[in-house]
């Protein structure tokens, strides 16, 4: 598997993975996509990257432990069910802003938020597993 | 429709109990994996097979224009599906931890936690 | 993209219109409260000096926040909040009733017991690896199991629960434990397996996945469903959660091997939410099914009460000894379960409160003898009384309590459960009760006898001057004393007092066999 080809292109194939898994991450709450599907996308990328040049690289790339990733997504998640207390609706009730920034509409929602900590649950998650499993093959 | 599915639900449940009373921990293993997906097939089946489109609303309307596929048993398999996914990944971990320290992968030799020759309890003293 | 709300839809018929008062939000706060706790302990596992403290103060506010959702319970009927605002069976409902209240009440007590033992008994490096998070996890799924109103909802909370287990029960590592977790987890997953099909099967015969739904569906159930098969398949999954006869063996076989804390939290919480499903399920939802299949239930609680306590008069080990007195306890809840008589179900309820209480503490003793004399075989112990009186009273306390002596907690469920079997014409499973109290008695007052009466380990003379126990190392004593004798304190004062608990337990237990008020805090209506 450690090919020259492989290793070169790897970082490129895992930046435009981690790209598209956004992408879909973003569309996710009126089309098909959403934070696991997103989240699915962005480990493969990792577990790729981590194949073509070693796990060390990859925990270097993310900086973060994977569980802190995880964890810090399933902190987003819950606390996304926050706002509603102030408004005096259900926990998880979905609640819109729409801001406008430099003359764009954005329609900003917890439903976001939420999806974002999924997005995050799922990379931390698959990612430790994925690379937990890599480091027991080059042992 | 309904009547195949039932018979490949009914091969799956067979095939994994059959693999689940091996004594190898890793055909228990493949065993877990079948009964997981042939339980997602049940839920899917019980939801009731149709030939609609998926349930996305167009941009702009509330509800969805015509009849669609039922969200429910999909939103039910997908929560099983990453339920499972999980406990096949600690079960695979676990298992190859447990073959490595006990130097077995069959159950009836799996003694450590409760050994075999157990004197019985102290009756006096 | 703003969406445009005017497009002639009705949505005050798919939302819930009523503002929300604080009081609601504690349905939900023993739920996510633990999760965002233990999620941002999780992102700090390296910190390890935090751990403890930040934990151990999570767990007493979910004492506070149960306690007083059970207050708040036991005032205003049963309590509603559906996710999202979808009006039910839309959203998925969080539904308190007395009897989830209670029981999440008493787990926050055994929690925060547990997790002030956890101090002395949990060194750095388990630490790190995640203990108190994957102990908050386990207490959001149990909490999860109690609270929530929708039956695909349990299955969720009940692998959340597993799954942290799952973490726990491995912690650490060694041998005994990673073969002890096999079986465990294994096993688990074929309960929970029988679990969903069952789940799926309900979703194909009802439509709805709602217990209240269910409930007022089963009025009169739709044509062709399969409602004995589902009602059977429950059973057989949440009798294997519960460990029941025949079903019981992964848990002897596992509940030993862990640290001596989370064997404790597993005895204590575990198998209630099990039993905690099965009064969900089979005496609210499936009334008349469970009718059917009382017989089996009576004789699986008689098996499981004998089965655990002859396994528990044949061990050496304390921590296995009181493995099989937890099914043997399991035995009992069950039997009220096969009667469904309102004195009956306030039996089992009170009775899971009194094995949460009891049966965590009866471990958390045994980790402080095994902690001292560097064993947990019978024949090497001794001398505990000698060396600290007053904890060995505080373990003769909780014998009689398990074995069922007045007055202390354990009698009163004991006495409820036998007035019910002989008025219900079960007396052989009235004379069971006993008979499993009697050789209760037998095998736990071994345990004292042998632990702490006698001055010494097999073979020393009695008050031979050599013989000195080591004073309890690795961690802050006081708070293993302190946990243990909390919870003894508490089995005291329910055996002395226990009118308010056999109260709400009643209420609980009416509340199960005629759910209305149940149904209408999910649906509106009577209350």
């Amino acid at each position: 598997m450690n090919t020259v080809i492989f290793r070169t292109i790897a970082p490129y194939f895992t930046s435009l993975m981690v790209l598209f898994s956004i992408f879909v991450l973003l569309r996710g709450h009126s089309e098909p996509g959403g934070g696991f599907i997103g989240g699915l996308i962005a480990a493969s990328a990792f577990a790729i990257y981590g194949i073509a040049c070693g796990v060390h690289p990859v925990r270097r790339a993310l900086f973060f432990h994977p569980m802190a990733i995880s964890a810090f997504g399933l902190t987003l998640a819950a606390a996304s069910g926050l706002p509603s207390i102030a408004e005096r609706v259900p926990y998880l009730t979905g609640l819109w802003v729409f801001p406008t920034i430099g003359g764009v509409e954005l329609a900003l929602s917890t439903p976001l938020v939420f999806d974002i900590g999924v997005y995050l649950v799922v990379v931390g998650a698959i990612t430790s597993i994925a690379l937990a499993l890599e480091e027991r093959e080059q042992l | 429709m309904e009547p195949a599915l039932v018979l490949l639900i009914t091969c799956f449940f067979t095939a994994s109990i059959y693999l689940l009373l091996s004594k190898q921990v890793i055909r228990m293993l493949l065993g877990i994996a079948l009964i997981s997906n042939g339980v997602n097939l049940l839920i899917f089946t019980a939801g009731r097979l149709t030939h609609e489109v998926p349930p996305i609303i167009p941009p702009g309307a509330l509800t969805p224009a015509v009849a669609t596929a039922n969200p429910l048993p999909q939103a039910l398999i997908l929560t099983a599906i990453v339920i499972s996914f999980s406990f096949f990944a600690f079960l695979l971990v676990l298992s190859y931890r447990a073959f490595q320290e006990l130097g077995t992968d069959n159950t009836p030799e799996m003694r450590v936690a409760e050994p075999v020759d157990q004197p019985p309890p102290p009756g006096g003293y | 993209m703003a969406i445009s709300v005017s497009t002639g839809v009705d949505i005050s018929r798919a939302m819930v219109e009523t503002p929300l008062t604080a009081a609601d939000w504690l349905i939900i706060a023993p739920v996510a409260f633990p999760i965002l706790a233990g999620a941002i302990l999780l992102m700090l596992r390296k910190r390890v000096a935090v751990q403890a403290a930040a934990a151990n103060a999570t767990l007493a506010l979910l004492l506070v926040l149960t306690a007083a959702l059970l207050a708040h319970v036991a005032g205003a009927g049963p309590q509603t909040m559906t996710m999202g605002r979808w009006l039910p069976p839309f959203g998925i409902s969080f539904s308190v009733d007395l009897t989830g209240a209670l029981l999440a009440a008493a787990a926050a007590a055994v929690a925060f017991a547990c997790g002030l033992y956890a101090t002395l008994d949990v060194d750095a490096s388990r630490l790190r690896y995640g203990f108190f998070p994957f102990l908050l996890m386990m207490m959001a799924g149990v909490n999860g199991a109690f609270l929530t109103g929708d039956v695909f909802n349990l299955y969720v909370w009940f692998e959340v629960m597993l799954i942290a287990s799952f973490g726990l029960i491995v912690l650490g590592s060694e041998r005994q434990q990673l073969d002890g977790a096999i079986k465990y987890a294994f096993l688990n997953f074929v309960a929970t397996t029988l679990f969903l099909i069952a789940t799926g099967y309900v979703y194909g015969a009802f439509g709805t996945l709602n217990m209240a739904d269910i409930t007022r569906q089963m009025a009169a159930p739709p044509p062709g469903a399969p409602v004995a098969t589902i009602a059977t398949l429950y059973l057989v999954a949440f009798a294997m959660k519960a460990a029941a006869f025949p079903l019981n063996f992964w848990l002897p076989a596992s509940y030993h091997t862990p640290r001596i804390v989370v064997s404790a939290l597993f005895a204590g919480l575990l198998t209630k939410v099990g039993v905690y499903a099965l009064l969900r399920v089979m005496v609210m939802i499936f009334a008349e099914q469970r009718g059917l299949l009382a017989d089996w239930i009576a004789l699986m609680a008689a098996a499981t009460m004998l089965v655990g306590v002859f396994g528990a008069l044949a061990q050496t080990d304390i921590r296995r000894l009181l493995g099989f007195l937890v099914v043997s306890g399991i035995g009992s809840m069950l039997a009220g379960i096969a009667l469904a008589s309102n004195l009956g179900l306030t039996g089992t309820i009170v009775y899971a409160v009194h094995s949460m209480v009891v049966m965590a503490a009866l471990y958390l003793a045994a980790g402080i003898v095994g902690r001292r004399a560097g064993t947990f075989d019978l024949r090497g112990l001794g001398g505990h009384y000698a060396a600290s009186p007053w904890f060995a009273g505080g373990f003769l306390l909780l014998a009689f309590s398990v074995a069922g002596l007045p007055p202390l907690s354990g009698f009163w469920p004991k006495l409820m459960l036998v007035k019910g079997a002989i008025a219900g014409g079960l007396s052989w499973l009235a004379a069971a009760i006993l008979v499993t109290g009697l050789l209760t008695t037998l095998a736990i007052i071994r345990v004292w006898g042998f632990a702490f009466w006698r001055g010494g380990a097999e073979g020393i003379r009695d008050g031979a001057e050599n013989w000195k126990l080591p004073p309890l190392a690795g961690g802050p004593a006081w708070s293993a004393y302190v946990s243990f004798g909390a919870l003894v304190a508490l089995s005291v004062m329910i055996g002395l007092s226990p009118e308010p608990l056999a109260r709400y337990a009643l209420d609980a237990a009416i509340g199960l066999s005629a759910p209305d008020a149940y149904v209408g805090s999910v649906f509106g209506g009577a209350r």
